[in-house]
Parts: C-alpha cells; sequence; structure tokens
C-alpha cells in the first residue's frame, strides 16, 4: 500500500446471501484528510466501515488502516482506530462515565488514566450534567456525543464515523459538525460515511459516491459537480425575439423552455469554459438583446440523483432541472 | 467548543504482560456485568428469592410427604438437592446474559477495542460464578434457618460448595455455548425448558432414583447432576440414598463431579470461543 494512504481499500467484496454489499471497491485516504462515503440507505456504506474497522472479513480483496493489514494484523489496527457507529455502541446499563471508564481500561489505562481521561472528555463534550446518569436516559444527541467520546479515548489516529448525524436535530448536527472539523485540524485521518450531500460538501475533501456496492463517483466536491458535465443557463432577455430560442439551442443537450412572456429562455448546457460568451456571442448575431445570463452550477444533490438514480442524460437532465425550477 | 486543543498528548498504555492484561480485561468485563445486576436487582431473583422460595416448598410440601428408605429426615436429603437443583437452573443466566450482550451493539464497540476478546465469555462467566456463590450461601442459610444441618467438619463442607460450584461453572460454559447458538434473549431463555429442567428433574436431587422405571434410572444414575447431589451430600454427612446403587457415579460422587465438570470445561470452553468468533465476524 502507498505509505501516504492511512486507509486505504483495495478491491473490497463482501456478500450477504443474495446481496452483494461491496462491489470490489477501491478507496484510499491520504493522511489528515476526510474520506466522505456517500450512498442512500443500503448502499454499502456501514459494510465498509466494518470490514475496516475488523468487526467483518471481507470475501475478497485488502484493506489496510495506519499501514496494518484489517485482516492478518486486525489487533494492530484496533490500537490505531476509533469507531462510532450508526447504532450507538455504548452499554445502555451504565452511566456515561462508566461507559468511558470501562473503554479506557479495556484500552489498558490504569484506572486512574482511565477515570481522568473520562473526566475530560465528558467536559469536552458537555457531557458533565449527565455524566453520572444511566445512559438509557440519555436523547439522541447525548449518545451520539458518548459514543464518539468513547471512540476517542485513546486518541486514535484513523477515526470511522458511520453516519454520526442521521437522526440529529438541526442543532445537534451543527454541533458535532464543530467536533469533526476540530478533530481533522487535530490531524486526524476520517473516513465518514452520510446519506446528506451537504455533509459531505461541508467536511470532506473528498467524496466517494457508492451505490449497489460500488463506488460509482469520486472527487472533490467541485470535481463531483463538474463531472456530471451538464450545467443551467438562464438567459434573460431585454425583449421577446424570434431568433433567441434557436441560438441558445446550439448550446443545449436538450430541451430550451421559453417562459410565457418570452423574456426568459432556459436549458440545460454542457459545462465547458468561455461558454457564457459563446452564448452572448451567438445571440448578439442573431440581434438579440440580453438583460441577464447565468450559468449554475448543479448542486451536490442533482450530482447525487444523477449519479445513483437517473441514468439516461435525458433523466439528469430532468432532474436538473426538477430541482433548479 | 475546543475538542482539540484540549486533549492531552498521547497517553502510552503501560506495558503489561499478555496474561496479566487478559485478566485485566476480564475483571473490567465482570465489573461491568456485576454493576449491570447492581442496576436492575430482579435479574438476580433466580438467585436469590428462587432458591429461598424452593427450598422452602420442598422442604415443607414435598417433605411432608416422603419417607426416606434407610432412614433421615427429607429436611437432611433435600437441601444438597436444591443447592444443586438452584445452580443448575441458574446458569441460564449466562446463555441470556451473552445473548442480549451480542443483540446490542455494545458488542461492537467492544470488538474494536485492542482488548482480549476472550475476556468478553471469561468475565461472563466470572460474574455468573458469584452470582452462584451467592445463590449458594442463600439455599445454605435457608436450610441453616428450617433446621438443615451437616454433620461434617468446615473443610468437608466446603469443599461441598466448592464441588457444587465448580460443576455450576462448567454448565455456565455450556450454557455460554448455548446463549451463542440461540437467536436472542427470549429463546436463550427457553433454553431452561428445553435443556435444564430434563437435566435437573432426571436426578436424585428431589427423591431417590431406586422407585424410578428401570431405564430411567440408568439416565439418572449417569447424569451428571445426581452425581454433584450424592456428592454434596456425602460431603455435607447427610443421608445419601444413592450410595447403595452399584452404578460408578453413585459409588464415587464426588470423583464422578470432578470429571464431569472438567470434561464439559474440556469441550464448552474451545467451542464456546469458536462460538464467538463465528457469531461475531460477520
Amino acid at each position: 500500500m502507498n505509505q501516504q494512504n492511512m486507509i486505504e481499500a483495495a478491491g473490497l467484496a463482501k456478500r450477504y446471501g443474495e446481496t452483494q454489499a461491496l462491489d470490489h471497491i477501491d478507496l484510499e485516504v491520504p493522511a489528515g484528510t476526510i474520506l466522505g462515503v456517500l450512498g442512500p440507505n443500503g448502499a454499502g456504506k456501514t459494510t465498509g466501515v466494518r470490514i475496516l474497522t475488523t468487526l467483518t472479513t471481507p470475501d475478497e480483496g485488502r484493506g489496510w488502516v495506519a499501514g496494518h493489514d484489517v485482516v492478518r494484523e486486525a489487533a494492530a489496527v484496533r490500537a490505531k482506530i476509533g469507531v462510532t457507529g450508526q447504532d450507538a455502541t455504548l452499554d445502555e446499563a451504565l452511566t456515561g462515565r462508566q461507559n468511558l471508564v470501562m473503554v479506557g481500561q479495556l484500552c489498558r489505562l490504569r484506572r486512574s488514566a482511565a477515570r481522568s481521561r473520562a473526566a475530560e472528555l465528558l467536559g469536552l463534550f458537555e457531557l458533565d450534567d449527565a455524566a453520572d446518569r444511566v445512559v438509557r436516559g440519555y436523547s439522541g444527541g447525548m449518545r451520539r456525543r458518548l459514543d464518539l467520546a468513547a471512540s476517542l479515548v485513546m486518541r486514535p489516529p484513523v477515526l470511522f464515523l458511520d453516519e454520526p448525524t442521521t437522526g440529529l436535530d438541526p442543532n445537534s448536527r451543527q454541533r458535532m459538525w464543530g467536533v469533526i472539523r476540530g478533530l481533522v485540524a487535530e490531524g486526524v485521518t476520517l473516513w465518514l460515511t452520510t446519506q446528506y450531500l451537504d455533509e459531505a460538501d461541508a467536511l470532506a475533501d473528498r467524496i466517494a459516491v457508492i451505490d449497489h456496492g460500488r463506488v460509482i463517483a469520486q472527487g472533490t466536491p467541485r470535481e463531483l459537480k463538474a463531472a456530471t458535465g451538464s450545467q443551467l443557463l438562464e438567459v434573460t432577455l431585454v425583449s421577446p425575439h424570434a431568433g433567441a430560442a434557436a441560438a441558445v439551442a446550439a448550446f443545449a443537450l436538450g430541451h430550451v423552455s421559453v417562459s410565457d412572456d418570452g423574456r426568459r429562455l432556459r436549458g440545460v448546457v454542457r459545462s465547458e469554459s468561455g461558454l457564457a460568451t459563446a452564448v452572448l456571442r451567438a445571440l448578439d448575431q442573431a440581434g438579440v438583446l440580453v438583460d441577464d445570463i447565468a450559468i449554475h452550477q448543479p448542486s451536490l444533490d442533482d450530482v447525487f440523483a444523477t449519479l445513483t438514480g437517473a441514468d439516461t442524460a435525458a433523466e439528469s437532465m430532468a432532474i436538473v432541472e426538477g430541482v433548479l425550477a | 467548543m475546543s475538542v482539540t486543543t484540549a486533549l492531552p498528548a498521547h497517553v502510552a498504555p503501560r506495558p503489561f504482560d499478555r496474561l496479566r492484561s487478559w485478566w485485566s480485561d476480564v475483571w473490567v468485563m465482570t465489573r461491568r456485568n456485576v454493576i449491570h445486576i447492581r442496576r436492575e436487582p430482579m435479574q438476580l431473583s433466580d438467585v436469590t428469592i428462587q432458591p429461598v422460595l424452593f427450598t422452602l416448598l420442598f422442604i415443607y410440601v414435598f417433605g411432608s410427604a416422603m419417607v426416606l428408605a434407610g432412614g433421615g429426615s427429607y429436611k437432611a436429603f433435600a437441601l444438597a438437592g436444591l443447592l444443586v437443583m438452584n445452580l443448575t437452573t441458574s446458569t441460564v443466566g449466562t446463555a441470556v446474559g451473552l445473548s442480549t450482550d451480542l443483540a446490542t451493539g455494545v458488542i461492537d464497540r467492544l470488538r474494536t477495542l485492542p482488548m482480549s476478546p476472550t475476556s468478553i465469555l471469561v468475565g461472563r462467566t466470572i460474574s455468573d460464578l458469584l452470582a452462584a456463590a451467592l445463590c449458594s450461601s442463600i439455599v445454605a442459610l435457608t436450610g441453616l434457618a428450617v433446621g438443615w444441618r451437616p454433620t461434617t467438619n468446615v473443610a468437608e463442607v466446603a469443599a461441598g460448595f466448592g464441588v457444587a460450584l465448580l460443576f455450576s461453572y462448567a454448565l455456565t460454559w455450556m450454557n455460554a455455548c448455548l446463549g451463542m447458538v440461540v437467536s436472542g434473549a427470549e429463546s436463550a431463555q427457553g433454553i431452561v425448558f428445553i435443556v435444564i429442567f430434563p437435566l435437573a428433574f432426571v436426578s436424585n436431587v428431589f427423591v431417590p432414583t431406586q422407585g424410578m422405571p428401570s431405564w430411567l434410572q440408568v439416565i439418572a444414575n449417569w447424569n451428571p447432576v445426581s452425581a454433584a447431589a450424592s456428592a454434596c451430600r456425602v460431603l455435607f454427612g447427610n443421608p445419601n440414598p444413592s450410595g447403595a446403587i452399584q452404578a460408578w457415579p453413585m459409588q464415587h460422587p464426588v470423583e464422578a463431579t470432578v470429571i464431569w465438570s472438567l470434561a464439559l470445561l474440556a469441550v464448552a470452553v474451545p467451542l464456546a470461543g469458536r462460538l464467538y468468533r463465528k457469531r461475531t465476524l460477520d
């Protein structure tokens, strides 16, 4: 494996009965960066996390975390990782503090060290007031924070967060984002799965979109947006003009719609540099006077829908138009 | 909130040798199970309330109609049987506890820690052994309160309880295996009726086996539960009608109980380890 990568998956595959949960995925996460693994429910996100965190063995392929093979050197991997699962992995009958002390002791800290680390984390995650209450009575946001705290007891260099904000209210979500940003500023390498595009967009350095167990696209959020290849062109005319639609249609990938008053034209266009100038020149040659021209980058939502749901160009354009309408 | 700046430098784990760190993990898991019991004391009813009830019920209800061949009071005969019976049924707690843990997310947390995986199983069996010790003392105290008396010396009485607890510990591992085979805590509870009740009742625990149909006598005389009850009777100096039976375990109940227990442990401990690995991968 590449020494620069803290996490690497090479051809990982896993089948559960008839379902191919992971279908030979290759992913790399350079040290100190966040990989956002984005996909709908059942896409294989959790299976990927379970393999890389030694909870499940792959049928095929290999995985490395901090240079250690996740199957052959599982114990070495466990010493380097923190994991926060989609379902909180806490002991419901213990208090928050008892959970953290237990984890610390199982990480071979002395009892006194485990206790002081627990107190520190409870403070950092604003759980002091609830520290000595049984976890069963915690709210969803408190559970997630305690779960994350439990993953950080040994200050692991590699963290796996499986849908850390699913089901949280907006406040708790913002708080969790703050925590995650802080961790990465510290140099932690993070594998973050999420169903939320805005989350991946806001936090991740790189995004891998997975669906049906396969990586269907990866890149920076910006690259992904550009990779769909289409943008929405909107032109507002000074007054309706018969030649305008034809001039715009030369750039469009499909139908160009004209508003009822004949002044606004919309169409999906292939993104290329200098597009706005080219469109303006064409309109100018047709004798059309333009008030306003706008080219929108598609949102990640469009990218996502395009990649996971809609295979044909027509469908993806319909989605882009639908979202931006 | 600054999570990052306040994080202290990496605290180095202290250099343990492997056995000590394994034992430390086992102890942490044992303590955790004990906290669970403290949180929900009703979990302990099968080693606290049940022994008292069973002891009183059997001694006063059954005992009122029971005449022992060869003499002796039913009270004196029954107590060792009740001790073994209560210990046997309470080992189902291991199956229930383990299958409950396996069904919750906490096992995933534990499995991603650099701890010894076997300590989860061993910790469970040790906390259940502690519960079994509590159960034994409650049976003994109830017995003493209603007039049961051992007639041997302190060392032999202690050996009697020791043999009973060894037997119960072996059954705990058998239940650990069963708990990992069934799908959840409710099914684990079903083990009581399918495995434990026949095991506890087709024995000399409540009645001497001499009155049973001959085919049933064979089963009862070779049932390890009978050996354990006879061993306790011998070591407590209480009436033991099974001593007149020719079957080897009835002639040598203490040796038989120890052999049964060690044989069960030799099978169940490695099997539990394998079942745990199988159950927790995938």
